[in-house]
């Protein structure tokens, strides 16, 4: 299967599911699903070294940046400060520019702060970062982002981890009409469908990572996630057929006795 | 004639090295490359080609950070 590649801030990226690394069992199945995905993005997270148990092992020795483009994001921070803190930590850790920037705004829900998201990523794309802000299904938001300097957004289909699915799919249609640049649909997808629905309303990209870690066998949900973004994508560029509330016979009548 | 200890905060945790030893020592003491972490020096972020170059002194607040698996939200640690 082929298909044009997807270029932000001029980097190619081969793969439209992107994957988050937490929730595993261990490095194994990390580095395991993520193959059968066939993702190459995949997200991080910025944290202290543990110091005192130096046995234990890097996950970059299961994924190695040569071979997957590493996205660290800012998840945990509540503020403007903490995002740019580790926006800068993880900069200077040296895999790239690249940041998956998030600010958010309550515990229970983990929706964004949008506020502070665009305050954060208009400071950050000035600093030289190429920003991709994990916000809200909010069209005006989006456009803000695009504004400062952001090369795609990411809005959430639903509350992270939450697996509900596209929650707002008409925002999400008019978001993505609204901006010119990918928009990654990030967070809140639960099962394979919520990926191929998300791709034919015409998402670039699909990121996810408690729909595929959470699975009883996340190796094969995986692997059904990498198809169904396939599938997604290219019935969006086989274009559907119009709904209709009568039936259309598909054999001809001529012919009949 | 023996060097005076230092103690410093790691990590959030009280440690003890020896007096003149540079940001360099304490992650090889520590076991840790440095190809793959950054380290913060009482809020600033130094640039890993200093890692050296830095002496640390009393009372200094270093981190020493790195990539984990995480998606979104809080991140997950293992």
């Amino acid at each position: 299967m082929s298909d044009d590649p997807l270029i932000i801030a001029g980097i190619e990226f081969q793969s439209r599911l992107w994957v988050g690394t937490g929730k595993y069992k261990d490095f194994i199945e990390t580095q395991k699903a993520i193959e059968a995905s066939g993702a190459d993005v995949v997200t991080v997270a910025v944290r202290r070294v543990n110091i005192t148990d130096r046995k234990s092992e890097n996950l970059l020795d299961y994924l190695s940046p040569k071979k997957y483009k590493i996205l660290p994001n800012t998840a945990g921070c509540y503020n403007v400060h903490d995002a740019l803190r580790y926006a800068h930590l993880a900069r200077a850790a040296g895999i790239s520019d690249m940041v998956k920037l998030e600010v958010i705004g309550d515990e229970r829900t983990l929706f964004p702060d949008t506020a502070g998201l665009i305050e954060a990523a208009k400071i950050l794309v000035k600093e030289g970062f190429i920003v991709l802000p994990y916000t809200n299904d909010d069209p005006i938001v989006a456009k803000r982002l695009v504004d400062v300097g952001c090369p795609a957004v990411m809005p959430l289909a639903a509350p992270i981890g939450s697996g509900l699915g596209i929650r707002n799919p008409y925002n999400l249609r008019i978001l993505m009409e609204s901006v010119k640049v990918p928009v990654i649909v990030d967070a809140g997808v639960g099962t394979a469908s919520d990926a191929a629905l998300a791709m034919e309303y015409g998402a670039d990209a699909v990121l996810m990572n408690t729909a595929i870690a959470g699975a009883k066998d996340p190796i094969l949900m995986a692997e059904a996630m990498k198809h169904a973004v396939w599938a997604g994508r290219f019935a969006m560029k086989a274009g559907r057929i119009p709904r209709k509330l009568y039936a259309t016979s598909s054999s001809p009548i001529e012919g009949m006795l | 004639m023996m060097t005076e200890p230092m103690q410093i905060t790691v990590n959030g945790e009280s440690r003890d090295v020896a007096e003149g030893c540079s940001v360099a020592s304490l992650l090889s003491e520590l076991a840790i490359p440095s190809e793959r972490v950054a380290v913060e020096l009482n809020l600033n972020i130094l640039d890993r080609r200093a890692f050296g170059a830095t002496p640390l002194s009393q009372g200094d607040r270093v981190e020493v950070i790195g990539f984990i698996g995480g998606g979104e939200g809080t991140g997950y640690e293992r």
